[in-house]
């Protein structure tokens, strides 16, 4: 039978916090470049120019029907040949991992912003307001509330995927189990823990959404 | 504007030889309508007669294919802003309010907010301010205790009142009414109903889009019956609703009388 010792790997947890920080900071990272990565391709598909729905369009496609794991690989190796420019590897993870959640971000304020029924617009006009105005004043904080729940999914979802970024070596929480792992010889323990530090922080997250999703809901 | 004729000076809001097509459907064909100052129009006639397509032009919200819409006598353009002789979209609004069939409030604002949503961002107004004119047009629609409430809580009735409020509340020249009681239940019209009829009493120039035979006959200045996207007959109610000389229009009205 397996004995399991936490001790020995837990003695690493210096190793383990930098991982869980570095995680933090690349899926901060990500989901601000990523929503305002969306917000633009949204806005180029609702604009109602056909250049700029086609260029979105193939951007969205592109980062929503390749693996994560491959956009990785190609901006790591690939992309600086393209471009003869050496690309540090964290670059290319924030880089890639923002253009990634930016796809699907962008589906998803697209969604909300057309949930909203037409005559909220027309409402909006008819006391004399300009399409701007309408969009931030009426049509936008409607969607917001609309777009929460499948916004703060996608979010955890990219918690997750940062830790892909150790196949081009970006030092982050599943790294520093992977770290650990070679130091101790104890693949299970440290897996574990990692998986424990996802959860830790992913639980209480979740709980915070599901409570600001609550308090959003008064006017229903 | 230099080409408003002596006849059309007392137009506030008029349509000139306004056409709308959807592809190859022509919902209005060439109508000429105009609403002078002080006067009720109530436009009615089968549903795809293209009444609310009309009322909808006068306030932009439906861009004509072609014609014009005048506002004061001046051309509106095609744009949110003014232009060189042009009145823009955002000018003619402030200025024209409409009240819609299913009353679009803002769901996401109270009753006071959805009132003073206009004054205060469109018109700049103090807050204080557009609050104290707000709770006033709300106390004249008997909505006053209901200022903190959302829309969700309200009945369609008092959802209808709520949007006439926010109608009033940029002070406009002419109210635009699309079908307004259309969507509430039979009960509930008579309220909606009443405030209009008050709006009629104090002056106010409106062009009412209604199903309502025997509301429009008693409230209204001038009937305009339209027909497949023309005007087919035009007079005051007592040659048009209550004395039907048109056959269609007699088939039409007859249909509400019993």
């Amino acid at each position: 039978m397996y004995r399991w010792d936490f001790n020995v790997v837990w003695q690493y947890w210096d190793l383990f916090m930098y991982g869980l920080w570095l995680t933090v900071v690349y899926t901060a990272g990500s989901i601000a470049f990523g929503v305002v990565i969306g917000l633009l391709t949204c806005a180029a598909r609702l604009s109602g120019w056909k250049i700029l729905i086609a260029i979105a369009r193939v951007y969205q496609e592109i980062f929503r029907c390749t693996p994560l794991l491959v956009q990785l690989l190609w901006f790591y190796y690939a992309f600086p040949l393209l471009v003869g420019l050496s690309i540090d590897n964290r670059v290319a993870a924030m880089l890639t991992l923002s253009l990634y959640v930016g796809a699907f971000y962008a589906e998803i304020f697209r969604g909300g912003i057309l949930s909203i029924d037409k005559g909220q617009r027309e409402a909006a006009a008819a006391i004399g307001m300009s399409p701007w105005q309408s969009m931030t004043r009426i049509v936008m904080p409607q969607a917001i509330k609309r777009m929460l729940p499948a916004f703060i999914n996608q979010s955890v979802i990219q918690f997750k995927n940062t830790s892909l970024v150790s196949v081009i070596s970006v030092a982050d929480l599943a790294y520093m189990a992977a770290v650990v792992n070679g130091q101790t010889y104890r693949p299970l323990e440290s897996y574990t823990v990692m998986a424990l530090l996802y959860i830790v922080v992913l639980v209480p997250l979740t709980q915070i959404a599901d409570w600001i999703e609550k308090r959003l809901r008064v006017s229903d | 504007m230099a080409d408003n004729t002596a006849g059309a000076g007392e137009a506030l809001l008029e349509a000139r030889k306004v056409r709308k097509s959807y592809g190859a459907l022509d919902v209005l064909k060439g109508v000429d309508l105009s609403l002078g100052r002080g006067e009720v129009v109530a436009l009615i006639g089968p549903s795809g007669s293209g009444k609310s397509t009309l009322i909808r032009c006068l306030n932009m919200l439906e861009v004509p294919t072609g014609g014009e819409v005048l506002f004061r006598g001046g051309k509106v353009g095609r744009k949110f802003r003014d232009a060189p002789g042009l009145t823009g979209f955002g000018t003619l609004r402030r200025h024209v309010g409409m009240v819609f069939q299913h009353f679009n409030l803002f769901p996401h604002k109270t009753v006071l907010e959805n009132v003073t949503e206009g004054p205060i961002v469109v018109c700049k107004t103090p807050k204080a301010q557009a609050q104290e004119l707000a709770l006033d047009l709300l106390a004249q629609v008997g909505l006053a205790d209901k200022r903190a409430a959302y829309p969700a809580h309200l009945s369609g009735g008092q959802k209808q009142r709520v949007a006439i409020a926010r109608a009033l509340a940029m002070r406009p020249e002419a109210l635009l009414l699309d079908e307004v009681t259309s969507a509430l239940d039979p009960e509930l019209v008579g309220e909606v109903l009443a405030v209009i009829r008050r709006l009629a009493d104090a002056g106010m120039t409106m062009a009412i889009v209604t199903h309502e035979m025997a509301f429009a006959a008693d409230v209204a200045d001038r009937v305009v019956f339209l027909d497949q996207g023309t005007i087919a007959v035009e007079g005051p109610p007592d040659e048009t609703i209550r004395n039907p000389a048109n056959e269609r229009l007699k088939a039409f009205v007859s249909r509400f009388n019993n």
